[in-house]
């Protein structure tokens, strides 16, 4: 099975249509219901810091069918980038008035995960799970 | 995407859709913040049944709720919460201090009870 899909994320109902995306993906990968909550939910926390802090972006869903089968998201917003990576990356750590929970909680939620960004220019988070 | 606010005994009853947008949130606080005056409820059962996500922006939003209910003189009960959605929240170390849970309507009925002086039991 193969497919890719991109969600606009600008309006607070695009993280919605994002996590709906997401989930409709996982399952049809053949995600168990309680995987793809947690794609959902890791979906919503980065589709949410890409709106507050990013001023919006581009969700990319990639279906992966070899080595291994598995869901990729790549998140991609034109924001003024984070400043310290590592810090943002901190579990409590919110430069906003979130519990800072969003970057931290989502890499928990998915197998891989890793975020780039450059100051002036946007922040990247490449995100995957693989199916059990 | 509106959530029904339904009177139930001395409670209100809030059943809230699968998602929400954020005017919804605020919609559903409003008006449940407004009908507890008006029913002089002593407590809210928020049913979550149908909620496929609550990540960290809709916990704090729920957990907001049932703090400013506390204000109003309401306690708030949390029921219904799916398996999935209570293992992806406690990976992401979400929890609502400030509210009540129970499994299901019927165990937030007896919570909120509970939680009543008798002298204000009624039954």
């Amino acid at each position: 099975m193969e497919g890719e899909e991109d969600v606009a994320v600008r309006l607070e109902a695009d993280i919605l249509t994002a996590r709906q995306t997401g989930k409709t993906l996982a399952r049809s990968l053949g995600f168990s219901d309680a995987d793809a909550v947690l794609i959902a939910t890791a979906i919503s926390e980065i589709a949410r810091n890409m709106l507050e802090y990013g001023k919006g972006g581009t969700m990319r869903f990639r279906v992966l069918a070899s080595p291994r089968k598995g869901l990729e998201i790549n998140a991609e917003d034109r924001g003024p980038g984070i400043k310290d990576v590592e810090l943002a990356m901190r579990d409590g750590y919110s430069s906003g008035g979130g519990l800072g929970l969003g970057l931290p909680g989502a890499k928990r939620l998915m197998d891989d995960f890793s975020i780039s960004s450059v100051l002036g220019s946007g922040t990247t988070v490449v995100m995957r799970k693989w199916v059990p | 995407m509106s959530a029904p606010v339904i009177k139930l005994e001395q409670f209100l009853l809030a059943v809230l859709p699968q998602s929400l947008t954020d005017s919804g949130w605020r919609e559903l606080r409003d008006r449940v913040l407004r009908q507890v005056g008006e029913h002089r409820a002593r407590g809210v059962l928020v049913d979550v049944t149908e909620m496929d996500v609550l990540d960290s922006y809709a916990t704090r939003l729920l957990d907001g709720l049932s703090r400013m209910l506390r204000l109003r003189g309401a306690q708030t009960v949390v029921v219904g919460m799916q398996p999935g959605v209570a293992f992806a929240m406690a990976q992401l170390g979400l929890k609502l201090p400030s509210s009540g849970t129970a499994l299901d309507v019927d165990d937030g009925l007896s919570y909120l009870r509970r939680q009543l002086p008798r002298s204000a039991n009624g039954r």
